[in-house]
């Protein structure tokens, strides 16, 4: 389709702006010396650009979107609905708090909600997204050990199969980086017990991990490091998998970051916006981004608090993303929580279960919220790679898993279907893989050219990376 | 198989071929094709020691780190592997990508055969 500067017409207007009657006249040096370059069309040429363009692209408005790692739930459409109530909308946030009591309580409420979800004393909604989240705890950590003197406290431990966005938070952070390996997909005792110090600041830990697996020796994992005078941190990036059933709390973590929108069903995916809330218990909680919401007999405050690692985004964080949240959680209640990760963990096992007498699952054995295969047999076997299959299914009109992560499996695929998705459709998906699998086996078709029914068949991957054209005229 | 005369491998599937006082390092056939079409290589010319991350490299599918199998300088970065990197996917045992020289500690080197015994699994 054409670029919305190919549609451009000279002239066309989408909209008329009234004359400037402020008379003002900038200095020289902030005016523009070239004119802008920007394509003229009209409203309706507008609409229909954008309507077209939405047209070539897949949502899990549009199907099943099992992206692991990425919890590609579906958004009811409620959330939006409340989210857009005049009162939560049309406010602004210098506005003087005594006006907007009522929105200071729906983040008071969500924040209230996400503790007793993660066994947590304390939250913050002001990160814009998951790492974000990930990168102010890690903020936390390093003040509360500065604040103890214990400056050597520099590194902080990543098992091999935790979130590719960890280390990068932690350098960004300061810290150094250790990696532990992992054993049979879980954080071996014996690995991390070698690295243990007084040099340790703490631990990141995805749980479950990558590989759609329960850290089973997570009390002693949290148990070691707190010995050795490091702090424990949670990545819920896979909440999803146990809402309602453990608390990171209770697994004796300090700090944790979720991802409002992947579990919490909040929009997810070009741009979001997203939210990184962040839970704390009392250790940590006087190092939360200012500032704080404070609730005094019913009359709602923000505080500044000294000790606090200062801000981390401007105002209060994403405040409708948070509003979105606090409806899915308000309308799900204590036991839809609950249902809501058992059936995630169910539908995630039904498909593994679909497929694993054609495909090798990475780790055998029963998964959480998602599980990863491992076609490296496949690959030997028929020529084809992970690759090709995810580009196949397209073919069948839905989503590609996530591909070659973890990189602690090869040809990995990573499949997680999450709890929205019907019996008939995890069939569905169970049927397009064994069919794929037969396809594959038969060379009755060849793969490598997949996707073939599409508009636009296989992109040349490689020569967009090495020569991207990033700007229209190039 | 002449090119591959006088290279030793590590563990984190780098090669290295060395020449009297100079020692080039390059990347595996089997690096190469685990990672697939290799489009960007981020190489720094300095001191390093051995298990150093050096650099790393950016394919369709992942970025890996490449690790220093010497304790020395590295005084020269192949220029071809900026312009072409797929060089390193065509021709991985003639495109070295970097150069060392004061060489004084090095890693335990494997050979073809130990290597492709690993390789293997």
């Amino acid at each position: 389709m054409k670029l919305v500067y190919e549609t451009s017409t000279k002239d066309h207007k989408g909209l008329q702006l009234p004359k400037c009657d402020l008379n003002y006249e900038l200095d020289d040096k902030y005016k523009r010396k070239e004119k802008l370059n920007l394509p003229e069309l009209s409203e309706v040429e507008v609409v229909r650009h954008y309507t077209a363009l939405s047209k070539e692209t897949y949502s899990v408005d549009d199907g099943i979107y099992p992206l692991g790692s990425c919890t590609m739930k579906y958004n009811p459409k409620l959330n939006e609905e409340v989210a857009s109530f005049e009162g939560f909308s049309q406010v602004h946030p210098l506005q003087d708090v005594s006006t907007v009591q009522g929105c200071l309580q729906a983040l008071d409420l969500a924040k209230k909600y996400v503790c007793t979800i993660t066994g947590m004393d304390n939250a913050s909604f002001q990160p814009a997204a998951g790492a974000h989240g990930e990168f102010t705890c890690m903020m936390m950590i390093k003040k509360y050990h500065e604040e103890r003197n214990d400056t050597k406290r520099k590194k902080i431990i990543i098992p091999d199969s935790a979130h590719g966005t960890n280390p990068a938070s932690a350098t960004m952070c300061g810290f150094e980086t250790v990696t532990i390996k992992s054993e049979n997909g879980i954080v071996s005792m014996e690995e991390l017990n070698k690295v243990l110090s007084d040099e340790i600041a703490g631990i990141m830990l995805t749980n479950p991990n990558t590989l759609g697996l329960y850290e089973k020796e997570i009390l002693n994992i949290t148990k070691a490091v707190h010995d050795c005078g490091g702090l424990a941190y949670y990545d819920g990036a896979n909440l999803n998998a146990v809402m309602g059933i453990s608390r990171p709390g209770e697994m004796g973590f300090d700090c944790l970051h979720l991802n409002l929108h992947k579990t919490f069903s909040t929009p997810h995916g070009g741009g979001g916006p997203g939210s990184g809330a962040i839970c704390c218990n009392k250790k940590l909680e006087k190092y939360l981004p200012n500032p704080i919401i404070k609730n005094e007999e019913g009359i709602y405050t923000f505080e500044n608090i000294d000790s606090s690692i200062g801000k981390v985004k401007d105002f209060y964080g994403n405040f409708t993303v948070v509003l979105k949240a606090l409806t899915y959680m308000l309308r799900l209640g204590n036991n839809g929580i609950r249902e809501t990760s058992e059936n995630a963990v169910l539908n995630a096992n039904y498909i593994m279960n679909g497929i694993k007498d054609l495909y090798d699952v990475a780790i055998d054995e029963v998964c959480m919220h998602e599980f990863v295969l491992d076609l490296s047999r496949f690959k030997k076997e028929t020529g084809f790679s992970a690759l090709d299959v995810s580009k196949r299914l397209i073919d069948y009109g839905i989503h590609p898993p996530t591909m070659y992560f973890p990189l602690i499996v090869k040809e990995a695929l990573m499949i997680e279907p999450t709890e929205t998705e019907s019996k008939e459709t995890l069939d569905m998906v169970i049927d397009i893989f064994r069919k794929i699998h037969e396809e594959a086996y038969s060379k009755s078709v060849d793969l490598t050219k997949a996707p073939l029914n599409t508009k636009y068949g296989r992109m040349d991957e490689v020569t967009s990376a090495r020569n991207p054209r990033l700007k229209y005229g190039d | 198989m002449d090119e591959l005369k006088n290279v030793l491998f590590t563990k984190t599937h780098e090669w290295v071929k060395i020449e009297g006082e100079i020692a080039y390092v390059g990347l595996s056939d089997y690096a190469q094709s685990q990672m697939g079409d290799i489009v960007f290589i981020n190489l720094e010319e300095d001191d390093y020691e051995v298990g150093d991350t050096i650099g790393d490299v950016e394919s369709v599918k992942s970025v890996s780190d490449i690790y220093s199998p010497f304790t020395g300088t590295i005084v020269e970065i192949n220029s071809v592997i900026f312009d072409d990197p797929g060089a390193i996917n065509r021709d991985p045992y003639g495109t070295w990508l970097c150069k060392y020289e004061n060489v004084s500690d090095k890693e335990e080197f494997l050979t073809l055969e130990e290597y492709e015994e690993i390789i293997k699994e």
